[in-house]
């Protein structure tokens, strides 16, 4: 059947064409490889990668400003910053219906958090405004309620507000809550509500019907409660006094509640306006504060460079970048610090290092393997026990000093200062991280035949030029695989600094440690963090290409 | 060692041993003047004593009698030891007394340089032993903190440091009694059992994936393999206060902060480069054809994993597993933002126990982790060897 003449291409067994059949395989091979890698890979990446892209996108992440205030962010867009004047009343309004519902979801203290980081003060103007915000309109209100008691009454507000049984209904405004308070608590509010606005009550009062709507999607999903038996908050009635003030045309309305509608509205014709700037500055004049208007405008986009900049010690105004305070300047002093000791570290781990490895590497395989615990065990053992080890040692009441006095070196009661400060730092960490420099030197050291030197010798070098022309140079690589991985290890360190070093002697990664369990400033966090993930993954790099990856051991 | 020489070794002249032993009795002396009250008493009397003893040793008794003599040093240095200071003083006496014993010896009579080449100038072997007491001094200060550890935390005392009771080795001044607080207190009993309960299965998570990637990876035909090893490693590389904060704030919109699995999860990520590493060294020196030969039998991948491969890379999995397992077991920093009061382990308390009350009960923990840490070490070291071994690398 088949055609087996010379010419054509070489065929397998099967009678496909040996080249596609190899291909096959191969691509079989590769799959079966990838296969294995693959659980693994996605292991890693969802543990691991994606806390670290996280912790990245929070570190420009800025989107609480315009969660909380949806309608001041969008109303301080005309307000010109560097006009030297507060806004005006329209975003004092917006500031209003933002706060009441930001106050009663309590998420105003979180932006006041949040803004308190860059301007101080504001923390406590959130709190202290969240407490007096539903006091605004209060004349207004007392006023609607002494004309008729039907505005207290929760019952009441449900029929006027689904326009009663039977009515036209229109859900877009509740739908429009939902997604506003989705957007302001980052939770969704999926189901039902047990309310729904009549259509023709939502287009003649819209502002209401949509407060109504938030109040009702909040009772219900947060609080729990029956819509129909809650009465609503303040700003519902706001919002209706707004509206009836402004003119709404009640002639052709008939639904529920039209008598009273009406009524209120011939009552507040002559009832004063709401003055909302003026409640604000009673609450608190800092609302009058100019640099408050500017920090929240300048923070008002959903990502910021705030954090970044924040992390080297400058800020972001209106007028654009800027240092900080000299009073507020620690992270460059601080980043200096921790490349300063680290690269002290390192330094001395490779003057500790070097003798070691060279002995090791020059004695007897017995003797070395011997000796060479001593190097293993201090690597094995755990890092708590070599910080507590160090602890015991270096206070004033510790070992070294003990020793010193019992030798007459050092006077009783000047007892030296070895701990909380950067000596502590250094003698630990040194310590700690001295097996890392000496099993890379170690191995590369092992390779260097000792007949070279001998060589050296032979032709005439004297020891020290035997030793800095020929051996040293062949033992560069393993210092530089050494020194990276110190330093690397060294420059993210925690436990040793936040035992050891006291207020001197700490690194920033103590501070990255600071803001996230103590001062919350999860961005600034995410931010000094980031630099600080930037340099090693420099490192990182450049260790792969000098020394490659796959070339690390262990022990 | 010593059953051969390679240099003639003869007993130097008077001018040279006498005043290297005074300088080393001097130096000796300064220490224990300074000790008493009077330095230059001290670095006096050292070396005057030393030179003296020199003398008899090496001149007057003509190197004959070397064992009674160096005993009889011995002794008589713990008991001007004891007069001094006691039990420690007797101690340190005693030690003084072994060594400067050998020391006479080992200088007047030449021995100093028996291992050496013949051609070595005097200064040559000056840095040679200078270049040895060097490296001692760097051992001893590797090998001390955990060293010191051991004999305070038997300690009667609830003090950091040595008691004078404990200077006089008064057995009153040792006590288990930090061992029966951590074997009785609640608070470390939970840590030890959150400890043991996280780090198997995070060791067992991060084994199971990491020996299969490492085998995977082990192929010639992965594609991207420098970008995935990259990706694999970097738990290790990434400083642990950013994974810690990483996985913080990740973990907690995923509800796993504060959680069992959560800790789990991550010490099984940072475990994970460890056993990579490991068992792709191992598997740097697999003959590949035996595989083949397996699969030629008749035997399905599975079996030949099973039967042929992993007895063959064992030694490397648990090599790897240990590396992981003390990982997960002696971290900190990632547990203490991700998990939360339940998930406290050993090292978390340690750590919070350094930073708040100040108790020696840390201290007896130190020392039973240094016995832990001892054992894996050696286990460790048997396994390399056993894989070098196997895979026919070296002798062992």
């Amino acid at each position: 059947m088949s055609d087996t003449t010379q010419s054509g291409p070489v065929l397998a067994a099967d009678g496909t064409p040996l080249k596609k059949s190899l291909q096959k395989a191969l691509r079989a091979q590769k799959l079966r490889a990838l296969a294995l890698v693959a659980p693994l890979l996605i292991f890693v990446l969802v543990t691991f990668i994606a806390p670290i892209a996280d912790m990245l996108f929070r570190s420009v992440e800025n989107q609480i400003v315009s969660r909380t205030l949806q309608n001041t962010v969008v109303a301080l867009e005309d307000w010109d910053a560097e006009g030297g004047e507060a806004p005006g009343e329209a975003v004092y309004e917006a500031l209003y219906w933002d706060m009441f519902l930001a106050a009663e979801a309590k998420e105003h203290t979180r932006l006041g958090t949040r803004l308190n980081y860059e301007q101080t003060g504001v923390s406590s103007l959130f709190r202290g405004t969240g407490r007096g915000v539903d006091d605004i309109g209060e004349d207004q209100i007392d006023a609607l309620e002494d004309l008729n008691e039907a505005w207290e009454e929760e019952s009441f507000w449900y029929e006027l507000m689904t326009g009663g049984d039977g009515a036209a209904k229109d859900g877009s405004q509740l739908s429009a809550a939902r997604e506003r308070l989705s957007t302001l608590t980052t939770d969704s509010y999926r189901g039902n509500v047990g309310f729904e606005p009549g259509a023709e009550i939502s287009a003649l009062l819209p502002r209401t019907v949509s407060e109504y709507a938030t109040f009702a999607v909040y009772t219900v999903f947060v609080e729990e409660d029956v819509v129909a038996e809650e009465e609503p908050w303040e700003a519902v009635k706001v919002a209706l006094i707004e509206e009836l003030k402004a003119g709404a045309d009640l002639s052709g309305y008939s639904g529920p509640g039209a008598e009273e509608l009406r009524a209120a509205q011939e009552m507040l014709a002559d009832q004063p306006d709401i003055d909302y700037k003026a409640a604000f500055l009673k609450e608190d004049k800092d609302w009058g504060s100019i640099p408050v208007w500017q920090t929240i405008k300048t923070y008002s986009p959903p990502f910021t460079s705030g954090y970044f900049l924040n992390a080297v010690d400058l800020q972001k105004t209106v007028d654009g970048v800027e240092a900080r305070p000299e009073t507020q300047q620690i992270y460059i002093m601080l980043f200096q610090r921790t490349l300063f000791m680290s690269l002290v570290i390192m330094g001395s781990c490779i003057l500790l290092g070097y003798p070691i490895a060279w002995i090791l590497a020059n004695l007897p395989v017995r003797t070395a393997n011997l000796l060479l615990i001593l190097v293993l065990l201090p690597f094995w053992t755990s890092l708590l026990v070599r910080t507590s080890a160090w602890k015991v040692m270096l206070q004033q009441q510790g070992v070294i000093n003990d020793v010193l006095v019992w030798l007459g070196m050092v006077a009783d009661e000047s007892r030296l200062v070895m701990i909380n400060n950067q000596f502590g730092t250094i003698v630990a960490m040194t310590h700690i991280l001295l097996p890392f420099m000496i099993l890379p030197m170690y191995s590369v050291m092992q390779t260097i035949p000792p007949t070279y030197l001998r060589a050296a010798k032979s032709l005439g070098a004297t020891n020290w030029t035997a030793f800095w022309r020929v051996y040293f140079p062949q033992s560069v690589p393993g210092i530089g695989a050494g020194s990276i991985l110190v330093f690397i290890l060294a420059i993210g360190y925690y436990i040793t600094p936040e035992i050891v070093g006291g207020t001197t002697g700490t690194f920033i990664s103590n501070r990255i440690a600071y803001h996230i369990s103590s001062s919350l400033n999860w961005g600034l966090a995410a931010a000094l963090g980031s630099i600080l993930l930037a340099a090693v993954l420099i490192l990182y790099w450049a260790y792969d290409k000098i020394v490659g990856i796959d070339n690390v051991k262990l022990g | 060692m010593a059953t051969y020489t390679l240099t003639h070794v003869e007993r130097k002249p008077l001018s040279f041993t006498l005043p290297v032993l005074a300088l080393a009795g001097g130096f000796a002396g300064l220490f224990v003047g300074t000790a008493q009250g009077s330095a230059l008493l001290g670095v006096v009397g050292g070396a005057v004593l030393l030179a003296i003893l020199g003398f008899v040793c090496v001149t007057m008794l003509d190197g004959a009698k070397e064992r009674p003599a160096r005993w009889a040093i011995t002794i008589a240095m713990a008991v001007a030891g004891f007069l001094v200071g006691s039990a420690s003083g007797a101690v340190v006496g005693f030690l003084f007394g072994w060594f400067f014993g050998w020391f006479i010896y080992w200088i007047g009579e030449g021995r100093y340089r028996a291992n050496l080449v013949p051609y070595l100038t005097p200064g040559q072997v000056l840095w040679h032993y200078t270049f040895r007491v060097l490296c001692g001094l760097i051992f001893f200060f590797l090998i001390t903190p955990i060293v010191v550890v051991m004999p305070l935390s038997f300690n009667a005392e609830d003090f950091f440091t040595f008691t004078p009771e404990m200077l006089r080795l008064d057995p009153e001044g040792y006590s288990l009694k930090h061992y029966r607080d951590f074997f009785t207190s609640p608070d470390w009993q939970q840590a030890l059992w959150n400890s043991v309960t996280i780090a198997p299965v995070a060791t067992l998570l991060s084994v199971t994936f990491g020996t299969l990637a490492a085998i995977g990876l082990s192929s010639e035909h992965v594609p991207f393999k420098r970008a995935i090893m990259a990706i694999l490693i970097s738990p290790m590389i990434v400083p642990l206060i950013i994974s810690a904060a990483g996985m913080y704030f990740f973990y907690s919109r995923l509800g796993l902060q504060g959680t069992y699995w959560g800790v789990v999860l991550a010490h099984a990520a940072l475990g994970i480069p460890f056993v990579i590493i490991t068992v792709t060294a191992t598997l740097v020196g697999f003959d590949r054809s035996l595989t083949r030969a397996a699969a030629n039998m008749g035997a399905n991948p599975v079996t030949t994993f099973f039967r042929v491969q992993m007895p063959l890379i064992l030694p490397g999995v648990i090599s790897g597993g240990l590396f992981a397992f003390i990982t997960s077991f002696d971290e900190v920093v990632v547990v203490l933002f991700v998990g939360s009061a339940g998930q406290k382990t050993l090292p978390w308390q340690m750590f919070t126990g350094l930073r708040e009350q100040i108790s020696p009960t840390i201290l007896a923990v130190a020392t039973i982790l240094v016995a832990i840490s001892i054992v894996l070490l050696a286990t460790v070291e048997v396994l390399r060897r056993r894989s070098e071994r196997l895979r026919g690398m070296s002798p062992g």
